[in-house]
């Protein structure tokens, strides 16, 4: 992984995308978040997959199942704040056992200096256990690397719904 | 009409047609579409024409999905015409959806809303549709390009004529009675619902 010191970004996103490509994820559900920013601008830019722009994130868990009835794949990019979005909308994954994976990037977590993230950020991991998400945590680019590809087998082989929380030790906490 | 008060008499919406004729009379021949119920009466009426066969998907929790199912399954399967149809509760709850399809815009996908005006489901509650809200302009608000408001029987031909049409994602309103949804012994288990649905259209 490249050093957050070297002049040219660390770009683990853009190996992110690839793996998720290589899964055949094609539809990529997403509500603007700047963390999120290169996979957004990537699945724009790609003509072989649908970047679909929702207005609320829970629009995106139903995608996603829409998706599986017709056969093709699909990932949910949103922040930690849209996973309170979501929660009755997955009880169609969690009742139906469809594939699920969402990418979500933390606020609300280590070194967030806006008060109105904490709920959200801190209630992430338990309502999505609750309602049936399994999370896994990436602190590092290495641990996201690994993360997004387990999640892939879990979701698309194992049919599982799983959560990969990007953090913000990984990501940086914004600066207000 | 001569007076602003009958000029708004004629603007106001019929609630008469009863949806157990003129539902299946605008969708015509069901097998022509792969089909994506919202919950409650939407999904007696979808179980009910279809008999549960293997193309409909109808739901019966997750309110406010229908439209996104419809979308996530009319961009996987562009060979195939998508119908989804939804209540008027159902999509008020997530009425910014008609925003999203309205930017993807795919051309295999028609929305029916069933809009009597009432959450049936929980004992007859008068929606917001009942007090002065009209989905299809809001659908053609969201910048879907074809919408059309059926609540006369004359207006049914052209409807489903609509629904048919494949150069953009279509909406159509169907005002109805508050007259109940055929009583249907569905399919209430989504794991089945989506084994059926997957293997009939995927094999798998």
């Amino acid at each position: 992984m490249n050093e957050q010191t070297t002049a040219v970004p660390a770009r683990w996103q853009d190996e992110v995308f690839d793996l998720l490509r290589r899964a055949g994820v094609t539809q990529f559900g997403y509500v603007p978040d700047a963390g999120h920013t290169i996979l957004i601008d990537r699945s724009i830019a790609d003509p072989d997959v649908y970047a679909i722009a929702l207005t609320t994130e829970e629009e995106g868990v139903a995608l996603i199942a829409g998706a599986d009835l017709g056969g093709a794949r699909g990932v949910l990019l949103m922040q930690s704040s849209g996973v309170g979005n979501c929660i009755n909308m997955l009880s169609l994954i969690n009742s139906g056992r469809f594939p699920f994976l969402a990418l979500v990037t933390m606020r609300g977590d280590f070194g967030e200096g806006n008060p109105w993230q904490y709920p959200m950020g801190q209630a992430v991991v338990p309502v999505l256990q609750a309602v049936g998400v399994t999370c896994l945590r990436a602190d590092t680019p290495a641990e996201a690397l690994a993360a997004v590809s387990a999640a892939i087998t879990m979701v698309f082989q194992a049919g599982q719904a799983v959560a990969v929380l990007f953090t913000q030790k990984l990501l940086g906490a914004k600066r207000f | 009409m001569t007076s602003p008060a009958s000029d708004l008499a004629a603007d106001a919406p019929i609630f008469e047609l009863d949806r157990r004729e003129a539902l299946p009379a605008l969708i015509g021949r069901h097998e022509d579409f792969l089909i994506v119920a919202g919950l409650a009466g939407t999904a007696r009426d979808i179980a009910a024409l279809t008999q549960n066969a293997p193309h409909g998907f109808t739901m019966g929790g997750a309110m406010g999905g229908a439209c996104m199912i419809g979308l996530g399954l009319a961009l996987a399967q562009r060979d195939r015409r998508i119908l989804v149809v939804t209540g008027d509760g159902e999509l008020l709850m997530n009425v910014g959806a008609l925003a999203t399809v309205a930017l993807m815009n795919p051309p295999n996908l028609s929305i029916i809303c069933v809009d009597n005006g009432h959450y049936g489901e929980t004992g007859y509650q008068k929606s917001h549709t009942s007090l002065g809200t009209d989905l299809e302009r809001m659908a053609s608000g969201a910048g879907i390009k074809l919408t059309r408001t059926v609540q006369r029987a004359a207006d049914i031909p052209s409807g489903a004529q609509l629904l048919r049409q494949g150069n953009a994602t279509v909406f159509v309103l169907l005002r109805v009675n508050t007259g109940e949804p055929p009583v249907y012994k569905r399919i209430w288990d989504p794991v089945v619902n989506r084994a059926q649905f997957r293997t009939g259209l995927l094999g798998r």
